[in-house]
């Protein structure tokens, strides 16, 4: 098995998580995008452990993977608090801070 | 029967992604993005790391996709596709964007993987590298700091989270 195939499907995931960053505007469907992005490069990391039969590419996925779920919590909070004040979740319309 | 496994799993993936970016309603698109994670899982087993997979699952699909799912119907929101779709000019320049970063990584990958004299396959599955005892053994060893920093940081998280979605600190 070719690993640039690994390569270019986890290049197509990351160029979808960055499509949904960039044309959507729910925040919350921004996130999801931002997770696949996240996939996008763990399964870059596995591959490459796989190839080079090493093992500090999988260490490094279980970091990301933490990164990733205090991020979500943290997001997913801010969603809330933002929710709570504004009642949505539209990007567009979270126009505070534009001058 | 990996190339057969690896392009099924692909288009799971990729099938299923396009539908998350596309789909209107943000409950369907985290439905989606379970499956995308579930494929996501199936590549992990097939490059011999059993541990990554089963983690994955657990932490994505098991717990962040649960958190995702709560807040959507937490917030209610109302489906209104005036609002989602946004000023044509800024989802063209979203389009155009997205276009030249595909095309980045297209030409950055074929100068990658053009003849650099490094094997470009993955070698025959070696069931040791992957395993939970390899991978705990470095991680309560050569990784230990890392490892007490990320519970660090999950702390924090958890209280950020609280703090942040508390309607009133008293």
């Amino acid at each position: 098995m070719p690993l640039s195939h690994y390569l270019i499907l986890s290049a197509i995931m990351f160029a979808i998580g960055v499509a949904g960053v960039l044309l959507r505007r729910n925040a919350i469907v921004i996130f999801m995008s931002v997770e696949l992005m996240l996939n996008a490069v763990n399964l870059t990391f596995v591959a490459f452990a796989a190839q080079l039969n090493n093992i500090e590419g999988q260490i490094f996925v279980f970091f990301v993977m933490v990164v990733a779920a205090a991020e979500v919590a943290i997001g997913l909070a801010l969603m809330v608090a933002i929710f709570r004040v504004r009642e949505t979740v539209f990007v567009d319309e979270l126009n505070l801070m534009k001058w | 029967m990996h190339e057969i496994l690896f392009y099924l799993f692909a288009l799971i993936a990729v099938a299923s992604g396009v539908a998350m970016v596309l789909h209107r309603n943000p409950v369907y698109s985290a439905i989606f993005l379970i499956v995308t994670l579930f494929a996501f899982a199936g590549f992990f087993v097939l490059l011999n790391a059993p541990f990554v997979a089963a983690v994955h699952v657990i932490v994505y699909a098991g717990a962040i996709m649960v958190l995702f799912l709560f807040v959507i119907m937490l917030l209610n929101l109302k489906r209104d596709p005036a609002r989602e779709a946004g000023k044509v000019t800024r989802r063209a320049i979203g389009v155009i964007l997205v276009l030249a970063f595909i095309v980045e990584l297209g030409a950055l990958l074929f100068a990658a993987t053009a003849n650099n004299g490094v094997s470009n396959n993955i070698p025959n599955a070696n069931s040791l590298v992957g395993s939970t005892e390899v991978i705990g053994r470095s991680l309560f060893t050569t990784y230990l700091f890392p490892f007490e920093v990320a519970s660090i940081l999950l702390l924090v998280g958890m209280v950020g989270a609280i703090v942040l979605a508390k309607r009133k600190l008293e």
